[in-house]
């Protein structure tokens, strides 16, 4: 017998379910709790980038919009900057950056959007840049455990990203591209199944 | 400290996408393979919280919604650690927590169940883990309630956490259950888990020692992330 390794296993997912808003954005389950609810500003008024909005919606295998779903999204400043201790220049990222947004759908439409500002490109590893871009983790009922994609910006050069790069399919690098609807806004839709199903990935 | 990833999360005591007796999963999951990626900055950073984003009260569910008294049920603490894979405790990250009240209903919109809102309870809460990854809040214990999967389905009692840990890539949502409910094993979405070990660490023990005599029961539930590797030999993550 071997010493044993004695590593813990990571806590197993379940779904957030149909009420998730009364834990993460208990105003949309209707009713009004806590001093301030989090992940509205992602980044604040005296942050430098250009303003932009993100729209879509998140549709299911039979491409009707999931109106229930829950997406977080995190990103780096103007300057491909995140303001965690782990970024080497986190010292230097831009005052009232937070980097971090949640968002919830209209129940009716199943769209929703997010304010914030264009990240930079972030250094990736091996020293390869990797072009601007957002993640976003969507959990929903009936999502068992959280899905992580990225959203790339199809106005910029993503031809050397090494994460797109790396999808097999090119046809599918398309899956990540967020369309330029008129300056400042973004639509990107997410297809959990079928037809044009977006990348999730395993992070 | 030298940036560094996390250890491949162990899908094999995770959820699958696909679990067609809980029957919402069967259009709502991915049928492609995920793509894999080593860890980048944009994975292995993440948001931080402090205590001024949230409220001393927000983690007392008996008191933060209370209009004319207190909830009705019975009153319980939870307490636990939330700990990486390593057994190292995360200091100062967020755990959110809801439910339904006594009688298994929820406080939304969405929620039509015949069993009544209580006007004193909320049914959400919400804290920061200590220095060692201590956290604990108390509330009253969530009832069962009926939903539609098949005819017949009720989800044992249960609480949802949600955490964040460091990182993007340790995030986070699952659902505490209580020591000793019948409904645990007969449950579909408890059964999306295929590991009956995995299943196990969602069942929080009655801990006597915890409980305050004449006052409240309490049950401890310890939370592991995702542990980060130590063993930085060959990690080009950084690029130098
Ligand atoms: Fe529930």
């Amino acid at each position: 017998m071997a010493q044993a390794l004695n590593y813990l296993k990571e806590t197993a997912s379940q779904t957030a379910g149909p009420y998730v808003h009364i834990g993460l954005a208990p105003g949309a389950a209707g009713f009004d709790i806590y001093r301030q609810e989090l992940g509205r500003t992602i980044a604040g008024p005296d942050v430098p980038g250009q303003r932009i909005r993100v729209e879509g919606v998140v549709l299911d295998g039979t491409g009707a919009p999931v109106r229930d779903v829950l997406l977080e999204v995190w990103q780096a400043d103007a300057a491909g900057i995140h303001p965690h201790p782990e970024d080497p220049r986190h010292a230097e990222v831009a005052p009232g950056f937070r980097g971090w947004g949640r968002v919830i759908t209209d129940f009716d439409s199943g769209l929703w959007a997010f304010d914030t500002i264009k990240p930079g490109a972030v250094m990736g590893r091996n020293r390869r840049l990797m072009a601007p871009h957002i993640s976003f983790w969507i959990v929903a009922r009936g999502i068992n455990i959280g899905l992580n994609t990225r959203m790339y910006f199809e106005d910029e050069d993503n031809s050397s990203d090494p994460v797109l790069n790396l999808v097999e399919q090119a046809h599918r690098r398309e899956t990540l591209l967020a369309r330029k609807v008129k300056p400042g806004l973004y639509r990107f839709d997410i297809r959990l199944q079928g037809d044009g199903e977006t990348v999730f990935l395993d992070i | 400290m030298k940036p560094a990833e996390f250890h491949q999360r162990d899908r094999l005591s995770q959820p699958p996408a696909l679990t067609p007796d809980y029957k919402t999963s069967v259009a709502r999951s991915p049928r492609l393979a995920l793509l894999s990626l080593q860890g980048s900055m944009s994975e292995i950073t993440g948001p931080t919280f402090g205590h001024s984003d949230i409220d001393p009260v927000d983690n007392d569910l008996i008191r933060n919604y209370a209009r004319t008294g207190d909830p009705v049920g019975e009153r319980i603490i939870v307490h636990g650690r939330v700990l990486d894979e390593n057994g190292r405790g995360v200091p100062q990250t967020l755990v959110e927590v809801w439910q339904a009240n006594a009688g298994g209903r929820y406080r939304h919109k969405k929620d039509s169940y015949l069993a009544p809102v209580d006007p004193n309870f909320g049914g959400c809460g919400r804290m920061l883990t200590d220095d060692q990854g201590y956290y604990h809040f108390r509330t009253i214990k969530p009832g069962a309630y009926p939903w539609r999967n098949w005819v017949n389905n009720w989800r044992p009692a249960h609480i949802h956490v949600s955490v964040f840990g460091t990182a993007f890539a340790q995030r986070l949502i699952t659902q505490m259950y209580f020591e000793g409910d019948p409904l645990i094993a007969k449950c579909p979405i408890v059964n999306t888990i295929p590991d009956p070990r995995a299943i196990d660490q969602l069942i929080a023990p009655l801990d006597m020692n915890a409980a305050i005599p004449l006052d409240c029961l309490a049950y401890k539930f310890d939370i592991i992330l995702r542990g980060r590797r130590s063993t930085l030999f060959e990690n080009r993550l950084e690029g130098n």
